[in-house]
């Protein structure tokens, strides 16, 4: 990435931004997911150990 | 060293890596095997753990292991480079920077600790935070470059997995689940000093002090024949403190006679025999490991089930 202007802030060419926004989509796909599943396993994890009992309490 | 001086590798580091590079970091195949021994732990452990809560334990064993195999990168990078074994790790091979590694590290290990803990008890998840710690910091940082004993010290952090396992089902340390413990204790120098007995020029290309270029290869022989025959009387502990009966007695006893008798054979081997002789050893002592934890939880599984239908 050869700054073409110097002086001017370094800029990313089209294709450079193209490449990287690329790169990033199945990261992000991935990350969806395992997001996705730690929050399901949150609330599994709090039926099984609080099971019909997380209704019970006072309000 | 290629660490980052060809710009299509500097674009790539720019781009923060691929999934695939990180799934790397976690050394998936070490993972497997404490996956293993952790599943193992908790089945022969007394008590039970709801089958949702047993599988997420042993996804926090498995992701704190991986975070231990990230930090472990994160901090190796430089002698990854040089050695043909680990080379093409995603940090030396340019895919990731070291900081990238640490965090993604350090937030599993935050991650699983946490999770194992509200999931199971506290103290499991303490164990399993001493275990990364152990892997990361006393092993990593410190014996690994420093001692030609780092594999007999560094093995124990590979052979607290049954343990954590253990504990989170029963929420502390018992005699056989440190009978457990011993046997990847005592499993691990034969299988690496085997594995260092035909790479040594490796490590020690790295710097890395391992026994067979510090203290020779006849010291490293013996050395493994002793712990082979210490390894095989072990194995039969879990008779004796009468966590297993039988049915783990058979396949124990093949197993360490084998694992003993290539162990001889390694021993006795004249020179030019010697790398293939650690090989097979190598080879074979990852079978062992797996039939010996496959024949502890077949053991007390088939106890617990003739115990239901009588």
């Amino acid at each position: 990435m050869n700054n073409p202007n110097p002086g001017e802030p370094e800029m990313l060419s089209k294709e450079e931004s193209a490449k990287i926004e690329k790169s990033r989509r199945p990261r992000s796909i991935v990350l969806a997911i395992v997001l996705g599943a730690l929050a399901l396993m949150f609330y599994a994890l709090t039926i099984v150990k609080m099971g019909p009992a997380i209704f019970n309490r006072p309000m | 060293m290629a660490l980052v001086d060809d710009n299509l590798t500097a674009a790539h580091v720019a781009m923060g890596g691929e999934v695939g590079d990180f799934v790397a970091l976690l050394k998936p195949r070490v993972m497997s095997l404490v996956v293993f021994t952790a599943a193992a732990g908790m089945f022969v452990a007394p008590g039970s753990l709801h089958p949702l809560v047993a599988a997420i334990a042993i996804l926090c064993i498995a992701v704190g292991a991986g975070a231990s195999g990230a930090l472990n990168m994160w901090y190796d990078a430089d002698i990854d480079a040089i050695m043909s074994r680990t080379r093409n790790r995603p940090i030396p091979a340019g895919h990731l920077d070291r900081q990238t590694a640490l965090m993604f590290g350090l937030v599993l290990a935050v991650f699983s600790v946490a999770f194992l803990g509200l999931a199971t008890n506290w103290f499991a998840a303490g164990f399993l935070a001493f275990t990364i710690f152990f892997y990361a910091v006393i092993y990593t940082m410190w014996l690994k470059r420093a001692t030609p004993q780092n594999i007999v010290i560094g093995g124990a952090a590979g052979a607290f997995p049954p343990m954590v396992g253990w504990a989170a089902v029963t929420g502390n340390i018992s005699l056989d689940s440190i009978v457990l413990f011993l046997i990847i204790f005592l499993w691990t120098p034969p299988h690496f000093w085997a594995l260092a007995l035909y790479k040594q020029s490796d490590y020690a290309a790295a710097g890395i002090p391992m026994m067979p270029n510090v203290a020779g290869e006849r010291s490293t022989r013996n050395q493994i024949l002793a712990y082979s025959l210490v390894l095989s009387v072990s194995a039969l502990l879990p008779l004796v403190t009468g966590l297993t009966g039988w049915v783990y007695a058979v396949p124990a006893i093949a197993l360490s006679a084998t694992f003993s008798g290539l162990a001889v054979q390694l021993w006795r081997a004249p020179a030019d025999r010697m790398k293939h002789k650690a090989r097979e050893l190598f080879t074979f002592s990852l079978l062992y490991l797996f039939g010996i934890f496959l024949a502890l939880a077949a053991d007390v599984g088939i106890a617990r089930w003739l115990e239901m239908i009588s």
